[in-house]
């Protein structure tokens, strides 16, 4: 046929040095002036193992591979286009599609090689279709509720952690079956609608807030299943994308999970909801001051130092062009402007820094946490957009407030707290605010945007 | 147990250990586009679907391949265009634009 007369060596020396441009790849991503190469390395270490892979001996099918190539491509183009806003349900369902494909592959190789399958590679090959599986349904889920199309609150019942314990014993007891009679064929689908169900399961009771934790934990999963490909293919390849994929997803996790004094079976078991009745109960009546655009812009511009704290409210909002034009303003009057980044703003981790980006902010004026923490104190005024748990001072005071150990941005130091927000209403996770109620508070009430606006345009109007 | 699972540990092993050490370095200022990275390059499982689709060795086996492509190049095109879009986005208010 048309086999190529390349011989092994060639094909392993493409996915050696795909490897290495894999890892540069990584690397490059350490600073924002390296990242674009990182992104070439990356692809052309794809193009090298796919190129490498089509010399492969046996494979006599090109026109159809040719097919399946350009109709992902045509997926994958609109995919890459869409908005800055919508990157984490983007992101979560591009973790669907990778697990999906390596469900479809570990499916198919099971049943070509059943009943001859050795014990260990049925044990990676289980693993690889369980995770991949849970990861497809899970991640869909996820990009459901980020794409609000399935309701961003936890949907809890009681019994819930049980009922996924159960169905993993039961995914993993198929699997184990499987591993010590390979033929037994019935056994498959049953193991693979049983994690379809768990990843369900896993992810409906998970609240929006706590998205950026579950999108790394997924994008862990998906490494790790793909991992387990690599074993089950005997690709080095495959282990190491799917190992450096596995352990970025980890560290994200856990880093996601720091900043929000939470363990990771916290997360995944505990759902936020069932704290709310406890956070809500100690509800008095406290007064808030409010102010206008018109004040608001007053004090911004006899300002020295600003610190902007951005929250999903600013995303969900579309604020962030508005933003910039405040950014601008008050940088034209020389007020020193910059913004503190909480690890968990917005729904997947690095949300705000991209949408800040996109509306053209200097990367070096967006700041973590920890290193604009000490600077509050000297800080004229806070400027809270759509921000509401990561501000909230319970979490450092209050023992008994659900958020209590928290890590937030320390705002309640600043001399002035501007909050924008909607209304009175308690964020998200239901838990009450201290921070509004402080004297040097002023409620700021309205949409994001269109506040934003009006003070751009008091600014541009008063001659200071 | 056979020499290449010893070897695919070992593999397993040593890049799991370069991936904490790079990913540690990586600002947070870039996780976004980190995760959408990763992904990509996760998609190199397409290299497992071409293999079953080449082969042609069962219906079962091309069809569930041929969605495997699809899947896998989607992630792959769409991860790296929206990677390059947002790293295009981040630039330093020092001037030194290209």
């Amino acid at each position: 046929m048309n086999t190529l007369p390349v011989t092994q060596p060639v094909i392993e020396i493409t996915y050696l040095v795909a490897s290495i441009l894999f890892i540069l790849s990584l690397k490059w991503m350490s600073s924002p002036s390296t990242a674009r190469h990182g992104v070439w390395a990356g692809e052309i270490g794809m193009l090298l193992a796919i190129a490498g892979t089509l010399l492969q001996h046996g494979i006599v099918d090109y026109k159809w591979i040719a097919i399946a190539l350009v109709l992902g491509t045509g997926i994958g183009i609109p995919l890459g286009l869409v908005r800055m806003t919508a990157v984490p349900q983007r992101t979560a369902l591009s973790h669907a599609f990778g697990a999906f494909c390596v469900t479809l592959v570990g499916t198919a190789e099971f049943y070509l090689r059943s009943p001859d399958v050795p014990r260990f590679t049925m044990a990676v090959l289980s693993v690889e279709v369980i995770l991949g599986s849970l990861t497809f349904t899970g991640s869909l889920m996820a990009a459901g509720k980020l794409q609000e199309i399935l309701p961003q609150r936890p949907l809890t019942y009681k019994g819930q952690n049980l009922v996924n314990l159960l169905l993993l014993i039961i995914a993993v007891a198929a699997a184990g079956y499987l591993v010590l009679h390979p033929g037994a064929r019935q056994l498959f689908p049953m193991m693979v609608g049983i994690s379809f169900l768990l990843g369900v399961f896993m992810i409906i009771p998970i609240g929006g807030a706590d998205m950026p934790t579950v999108i790394s934990l997924l994008n862990s999963y998906a490494g790790l299943s793909a991992a387990a490909m690599g074993f089950v293919l005997d690709s080095k390849l495959l282990i190491i994308a799917g190992a450096l994929d596995g352990s970025s997803g980890f560290i994200l996790s856990v880093i996601m999970s720091k900043a929000m004094n939470r363990s990771f079976s916290n997360v995944l078991f505990g759902a936020f909801g069932q704290v709310q009745a406890a956070a809500v109960a100690g509800h008095e009546t406290k007064t808030a001051r409010s102010a206008t655009a018109e004040e608001a812009a007053a004090i911004l511009s006899a300002a020295n130092k600003v610190v902007i704290v951005p929250g999903y409210g600013m995303a969900v909002a579309q604020a962030q062009h508005k933003v910039r034009e405040l950014y601008d303003a008050l940088s034209k009057r020389g007020v020193d402007v910059r913004f503190a980044i909480h690890p968990v703003a917005g729904r997947m981790p690095g949300h705000m820094n991209v949408l800040l980006a996109e509306a053209d902010i200097p990367y070096d004026r967006l700041v973590e946490m920890d290193d604009i923490n000490g600077e509050f104190p000297q800080t004229d005024v806070a400027l809270v957009i759509g921000a509401n748990d990561v501000t909230n001072p319970a979490a450092r005071t209050d023992s008994s407030s659900p958020i209590f150990g928290m890590p937030i941005l320390d705002v309640d130091k600043a001399r002035t707290v501007m909050v924008i927000k909607r209304s009175m209403s308690p964020g998200f996770a239901g838990i009450d605010n201290p921070l509004y109620y402080l004297d040097k508070t002023l409620m700021l009430f309205g949409d994001a945007k269109s506040f934003v606006n009006d003070i751009v345009r008091e600014l541009a109007g008063g001659n200071n | 147990m056979s020499s290449t699972l010893i070897n695919g540990l070992f593999v397993f092993m040593l890049a799991a250990f370069i991936g904490f050490e790079v990913i540690r370095r990586v600002s947070p200022l870039l996780h976004t586009p980190l995760m959408s990275l990763t992904n990509a390059l996760d998609a190199i499982a397409v290299v497992g679907a071409i293999v079953l689709v080449g082969r042609h060795e069962s219906r079962l086996s091309f069809a569930l391949g041929m969605l495997a492509i699809i899947a896998a190049t989607s992630n792959i095109v769409g991860g790296f265009l929206i990677t390059d879009r947002m790293l295009k986005m981040f630039h330093s208010s020092r001037p030194n634009k290209p």
